[in-house]
């Protein structure tokens, strides 16, 4: 276990940066998945057919043919960020498509009688939407944003293949230096696990708190 | 229409602002597509000889094998993870905690961990134990690792979805629990879980192209080596290889869906697919 002790100062380095990139992508999807799915669910044709292009395009694309079309591919027509820049991008556009999902579907889940309840008596449909059917919606899709920013951390592993360090590149990396790899995957496993964790526990804390039976 | 749970039949005032909206959301997506038109044009993206080079023949052959070397990938991994997770899921549903504890962690350990990194450990740590094998057997293994356990849990669910009476019954018939499990609870599971495995598979099928990482020549590696003798096709090679999965895994969805509007028509609610399609890795079954 040597050569995980020798290198945790990379181990915490590659952690933080797992964390904040899933973090900062994690905030920005939810941002993209809110306004995606306001247009899923809009009268505005138009909206519904962007919306609905956005969620077929982003959730069917492999994440490793995103990343690669965008840091290969978007220098070309004049995008040069950073390759940590471009794993944010890639990493929210992809999630977002699923949070837009999670989102449209805990809204279906809201009774038909509360939308036309809150109508009656004379909300329009900003406020039905935002004072009524979100607010329960949102309760029912706690586990599935939970579970979508688990995916999240996980997903941003495919990072170290586009040159942003963080756990699995630090992984990849030590094994060059050293020569115990399963003492090495072992930690690396460990630095996951306190992210997934936690994030699944603190779902399921929330979930308790919010939900309620139908 | 689901979506009008939102809204009544709109009247001539609701119909001429979905007039002015619908207008303005044009503008806004024409101004967009504008916009990104003129940056390719002004960085000579347009330029034909950019786009002919992706009619090349032998271009075209080279990616095609690379899609077979994703599709075989897949075919590959999805039998060994349907397998793998019925035993972790058959594991975790038994009596026995010598079977249950174990399969429990195994199928835990594996969800919570980065498909990518099972994949790069398996290249990286089994060579150093001695077992130097092709990178196609690493990128199954890590596949296999990983699906298998997200597909336990989908076999769990659907088990656990089922009536209680049903395996109920059968013990007051006096069947044991192999013959339970056998004759009564999997064949009504499985109808249950289709959809769902099918949607899994899909997933699957996209997390192929991880091979990429270990030097898998599959369609997105090969595309990477092809931007090399067509290098200002670079762009194109990329969107064009974004397409194929896009368009191929759309195609596999919408089988996934007519099946499951088949099996609804053919055993009515009895029949209903577990609602878990729709939300990646499905760790939502938990609340069943």
């Amino acid at each position: 276990m040597d050569a995980v002790f020798d290198n945790l100062d990379a181990f915490g380095a590659g952690l933080g940066v797992t964390l904040k990139l899933s973090m900062i992508s994690f905030v920005l999807a939810m941002l993209i998945g809110f306004v995606i799915a306001s247009f899923r669910v809009s009268p505005v044709a138009p909206l519904r057919a962007a919306g609905l292009t956005y969620v077929e395009v982003f959730r069917n694309i492999p994440l490793t043919a995103f990343f690669a079309l965008a840091v290969f591919g978007l220098p070309k027509v004049g995008l040069n960020i950073s390759f940590f820049a471009f794993a944010v991008m890639v990493l929210s556009m992809y999630t977002g498509a699923f949070v837009s999902e999670a989102l449209r579907s805990g809204i279906n889940t809201v009774a038909t009688g509360q939308a036309e309840a809150a109508r009656s008596i004379g909300l329009t449909f900003g406020q039905t939407l935002f004072l009524v059917v979100l607010p329960q919606a949102l309760r029912t899709v706690v586990q599935p944003i939970g579970s979508l920013f688990i995916a999240l951390a996980k997903n941003s592993s495919i990072a170290s293949l586009f040159a942003v360090i963080e756990l699995t590149s630090t992984f990849d990396l030590l094994t060059d230096q050293e020569s115990a790899t399963l003492p090495l995957l072992l930690g690396t496993i460990v630095c996951y696990l306190i992210i997934t964790l936690p994030a699944g526990a603190v779902t399921a804390y929330v979930e308790r708190r919010v939900a309620f039976k139908r | 229409m689901t979506t009008a749970v939102l809204y009544d039949q709109l009247g001539p005032r609701g119909r001429r602002r979905v007039r002015i909206g619908s207008a303005i959301a044009y503008v806004g997506i024409a101004a967009v597509i504008l916009a990104a038109a003129l940056q390719l044009e002004e960085k000579g993206q347009f330029q034909s000889r950019r786009w002919t080079n992706l009619a090349d023949p032998d271009l075209a052959e080279f990616l095609a094998k690379g899609l077979w070397a994703n599709v075989k990938a897949a075919a590959v991994a999805m039998v060994l993870a349907l397998v793998f997770g019925a035993f972790l899921a058959l594991g975790r549903l038994s009596r026995t905690p010598a079977l249950r504890i174990p399969a429990t962690a195994v199928i835990e350990l594996f969800r919570a961990l980065p498909q990518l990194l099972l994949i790069l450990a398996a290249a990286i740590v089994l060579p150093r134990y001695g077992f130097e094998l092709p990178v196609f057997a690493y990128l199954i293994a890590g596949l296999t690792l990983y699906q298998g356990a997200v597909l336990a849990e989908i076999f769990r669910a659907g088990i656990l979805s089922l009536d209680r009476g049903q395996s109920e019954a059968s013990y007051s018939v006096g069947l044991s629990y192999g013959q339970t499990m056998r004759l009564v609870v999997i064949p009504q599971a499985v109808r249950r879980m289709l959809p769902s495995i099918i949607s899994q598979l899909v997933t699957l099928f996209k997390d192929t192209s991880l091979g990429f990482a270990i030097g898998y020549e599959e369609l997105l590696r090969r595309g990477k080596f092809a931007t090399v003798s067509f290098g200002e096709s670079l762009l194109q090679i990329y969107l064009l290889i974004a397409v194929i999965f896009i368009v191929v895994n759309i195609a596999l969805s919408r089988f996934a869906r007519w099946l499951e509007g088949r099996q609804q028509r053919k055993y009515g609610a009895a029949g209903a697919a577990l609602a878990v399609t729709g939300v990646e890795d499905l760790a939502v079954l938990d609340s069943k």
